[in-house]
């Protein structure tokens, strides 16, 4: 089986605990307007097999140490979810810690296929960070063109089958910093089971070099990034709720 | 009964029965160390007194235009200067390479032109006489080598195929054993050298006749010692008796070291394990405070700190900066599995936050996995906070250096006391493979009479025609022009520290060696990315070659992509290897210098830049006049896969085909190593 692949970073240190090869996935069903990756939207990057990229991560397990690991992400990379399906049961004969980064957007609650294909993954899969993208589900659909449905569905299904995840969130002053909403997503995080950490990404603009490269235009040209303040205060709110 | 006092409450042993060896003694007498930092001291008000006139002096050497003072007229040697201080009552380690800080030495035996050019683009004027006594009735190392050197020599010099040779300035590199002054006192290495020299005699041939004429240099080197520190008050004939008599007379030592030579690198070695041991019998005796201890080694390391040379701009130039390569060698395991960690690799460590981060010393951890996680800890805390410790693998090099060794300049280990390298600069094999694309034509040079490209190799047959230039063809071409590369700078080099050792001989530091010493012959090399980037675009892309008026190949078009050098993808990374090791063979295969074990070394940390100046477009679509990549690293921006994959493949390059080290200069923000949380 073949993955389209958009690059590969051999020392990943901050998507998942320790030193983690992380693939980047071609593909994205979502348009965030802070996305920070918008070449990793459409078609395009490059075809490896299972086997290559399970050979070029194990080149680098000297350094994953007890923690480190693999982890897939995107673009969205459970738009290929049998490729990292196979991916991961090789790199999981191999002993290898796996992580997959996703908003979840693929699992389809009402679709009995989509659900048993993701009990599969789970089965391959240590560890997952979750991104909500927006606890509303009209901002969401605003931010990213799609519903958060299918991503709380899965947050409530990884905690149902007692899968560990991280729950992300990435601050955009005046786009998801709101307070009641931050409030309303640590009450959503209460009624999980498995959730280990909870992690603020602030928003930051250094994709906008991309956008220019693709001719794109930039959605959030007059937003800052956050405040250190600002990114404390939501940290605070998401782990431990009202203060 | 202890022979010297000065040897009272140390476990004796080999160390000290008629012998000289350094390692003996620490092995008996060392205390690892694997608690914490909480013991440190922070400076004392007369350390940052001092500090203060040194940050003084800086700003007021900046503001002069990088000189404050130089010497014009006195030519420096051991006792040349008198004394000269920061602040004499405040400074408990003292000594000044002339009679006031920050006023540079003169020292002309490298070459009288580089001091003479040095002085000159600073506003001073030397001295006429001094000129006229080392022009006329004394040679310099810089006037023997080019009454020696070959045409073929000098065009290969001045077109920069051959890079930054030591043959206008002192070649430095070498570290003497500066602990032996402190452990045995100069009259015992007095006692012992003369011994050696009685030794060599019988049939006179020339090599033992040198050898009996450097030993007795070397004595004389020691008496001058003896008598330098006497101009500061200090007796340092017996062994130290206190931890601030030994690291006053170890720094003495180093001292005289750079008084007597303005040399390329001058590194210390690896003193904080033997100073240790001082510093804890007299804690032990309740003769200092750690105050104290601290306040030693801070003033020590100020010293080291504002050692300075005389240099010209190009010079300064080639190396980014004005730098001593005050190299101190820290940590390391021991061969019988104790960490060499004591209490003084923190203190000396912690004067980057007692005095402020610097560039020099340059503090070298010599890092294994099996350092105290404390210790680890710590260094890591500093570097995040100072960026100024260097870190090297102590694993790698202790197989071979076992435990007393230490790191001269950034990369090149040698067992102090016992091991010295003839310093070699670098080839420039990104050019050598223009040369043999172009049958050794330079690329941008005009010969001077006929207009037309210099021809710096012999009549090589070059690469014919506009066609895709062709893997096996380009490289059997390569292979040839590195055979004649290599077989000429080996020789420039023989020829270099032959002179070298015969004009400007370091006999102060060589006599704190072995008399049987092994000596280094430390090649080198530059453009390793970029000759072998080039060589993968020529094999996985197709290269047209661009020819100018004059036929001679000056750019390339590249149609296609190629795996480059830095992605740990083997298709590039083993041609790099590939070119280390055949070039390696070919330096093997020439006589070296005084029975010299060849090496090399991939280390061009700041140099780059000008070699890049030098070299024109290579066929990897670099152009001419940008960067060669720093050392072993990949060329600038062509590593798309993270650091563990550029890390990887510069750790490909084999250890054994470049013992004298591998450079990989790397960068990288807090925030890309992971979250604080």
């Amino acid at each position: 089986m073949v993955g389209r692949i958009h690059s590969f970073e051999s020392f990943g240190t901050v998507d998942g605990p320790g030193i983690r090869f992380v693939l980047f996935l071609q593909g994205c069903p979502l348009r965030c307007q802070y996305c920070h990756n918008p070449d990793t939207w459409g078609s395009g990057g490059t075809e490896y097999s299972v086997e290559e990229v399970a050979e070029r991560a194990l080149k680098y397990r000297n350094y994953f140490g007890d923690k480190g690991g693999v982890t897939a992400t995107g673009g969205e990379p459970l738009l290929q979810i049998d490729f990292v399906i196979e991916l991961f049961s090789l790199l999981k004969s191999k002993g290898v810690h796996t992580c997959v980064d996703t908003s979840g957007i693929m699992f389809h609650p009402d679709d009995p296929a989509s659900v048993e294909k993701h009990k599969k993954l789970i089965e391959v899969t240590d560890l997952f960070l979750l991104d909500i993208k927006h606890i509303d589900d009209e901002a969401c659909k605003k931010l990213t063109g799609q519903s958060n449905r299918n991503t709380l569905a899965f947050a409530k299904f990884l905690s149902e089958h007692g899968k560990k995840m991280w729950i992300r969130q990435v601050l955009v002053p005046g786009l998801t910093d709101g307070e009641d909403s931050l409030l309303e997503t640590r009450a959503f995080i209460d009624t999980l089971a498995t959730v280990e950490k909870v992690e603020v990404l602030p928003y930051h603009s250094m994709g906008v070099v991309k956008y220019e490269k693709l001719g794109l235009e930039y959605p959030l040209k007059d937003v800052v990034a956050p405040t250190k303040e600002r990114v404390q205060g939501a940290k605070k709110i998401l782990n431990e709720g009202r203060a | 009964m202890m022979q010297y006092k000065g040897w009272e409450g140390f476990v004796p042993g080999k160390w000290c029965d008629d012998e000289v060896n350094v390692r003996d003694f620490i092995q008996r007498n060392y205390t690892p160390y694997d608690g914490d930092a909480e013991f440190l001291a922070p400076a004392t008000e007369a350390t940052k007194k001092l500090w203060d006139i040194v940050c003084d002096l800086t700003k007021k050497e900046i503001a002069a235009g990088g000189v404050l003072n130089a010497d014009t007229k006195i030519v420096s040697t051991l006792t040349s200067h008198g004394a000269g201080y920061l602040d004499k009552d405040l400074e408990k380690i003292v000594g000044l390479q002339t009679d006031e800080p920050f006023k540079r030495a003169l020292q002309p035996f490298g070459g009288i032109r580089m001091s003479e050019g040095a002085l000159n683009m600073y506003g001073y004027e030397i001295d006429p006489q001094v000129k006229e006594i080392f022009t006329k009735y004394r040679k310099t190392h810089n006037e023997g080598v080019f009454d020696a050197y070959t045409p073929e020599m000098r065009a290969a010099r001045s077109a920069h195929i051959l890079t930054g040779l030591p043959d206008a300035y002192g070649r430095g590199r070498i570290i003497g054993d500066y602990r032996r002054v402190a452990l045995y006192g100069v009259d015992y290495l007095i006692r012992k050298k003369e011994e050696d020299k009685l030794a060599i005699n019988g049939d006179m041939t020339p090599e033992k006749v040198r050898n009996r004429e450097e030993i007795a240099d070397q004595v004389k080197a020691l008496k001058a010692l003896k008598e330098m520190a006497a101009i500061y008050g200090c007796d340092i004939s017996k062994p130290a008796e206190t931890a601030q008599q030994a690291i006053q007379a170890l720094y003495f030592g180093y001292l005289a070291a750079v008084k007597d030579q303005n040399g390329a690198a001058m590194s210390i070695g690896r003193n904080t394990t033997f100073l240790d041991i001082y510093i804890q019998r007299d804690l032990d005796k309740g003769l200092i405070t750690e105050e104290q201890a601290q306040e030693f080694i801070d003033h020590f390391i100020m010293k080291l700190r504002i050692v300075k040379f005389m240099r010209t701009k190009e010079y300064n130039e080639l190396f980014s900066g004005d730098p001593t390569w005050v190299t101190e060698s820290i940590g390391g395991m021991g061969v019988d599995g104790r960490s060499l960690v004591t209490k003084t690799a923190f203190r000396v460590l912690h004067t980057l936050d007692n005095l402020g981060p610097a560039p020099e010393p340059n503090l070298t951890v010599l890092w294994s996995k099996r350092l105290p996680a404390n210790f680890k800890k710590f260094c890591a805390d500093i570097s995040i906070r100072t960026s100024s410790i260097q870190y090297e693998s102590d694993e790698l090099m202790r197989a071979e250096m076992g435990d007393d060794y230490a790191i001269a300049c950034c990369v090149s280990c040698m067992k102090v006391g016992k091991d010295m390298q003839f310093f070699g600069a670098r080839a420039n094999l990104a050019k050598c493979l223009l040369y043999a694309i172009n049958g050794g034509k330079d690329e941008l040079m005009k010969d001077k009479v006929t207009g037309k490209p210099m021809q710096v190799s012999p009549e090589f047959v070059p690469i014919y025609g506009d066609g895709a230039l062709n893997y096996d063809e380009v490289c059997q071409k390569f292979d040839n022009m590195m055979t004649w590369l290599a077989d000429l700078y080996v020789n420039t080099l023989n020829l270099i520290h032959y002179m070298h050792d015969k004009y400007s001989y370091e006999a102060l530091e060589m006599v704190l060696h072995d008399t049987n010493v092994r000596r280094f012959f430390a090649t080198g090399i530059a453009g390793l990315s970029c000759a072998a980037d080039s060589l993968s675009a020529i094999k996985y892309a197709t290269v047209y070659p661009i020819r100018n008026e004059d036929g001679i190949v000056v750019d390339y078009k590249i149609e296609g992509d190629y795996p480059k050098y830095g992605n740990n993808d083997d298709r590039a990374d083993e041609i790099a290897v590939w070119i280390v090791k055949t070039f390696m063979k070919k330096v093997k295969s020439h006589y070296t210098y005084r029975d010299s074990v060849p090496t090399t070394s991939i280390l061009t940390i700041t140099s780059n830049v000008v070699y890049g100046k030098k070299t024109g477009n290579t066929p990897d679509g670099r152009r001419g006049g940008t960067p060669l990549a720093p050392g072993a690293n990949p060329m600038h921006g062509r590593d798309a896969n993270g650091a563990l994959a550029s890390l990887e493949s510069v750790a490909k390059i084999p250890y054994e085909y470049s013992r004298d080290g591998i450079s990989n200069t790397f960068s990288i923000t807090p925030g890309s190593l992971g979250k604080e949380d």
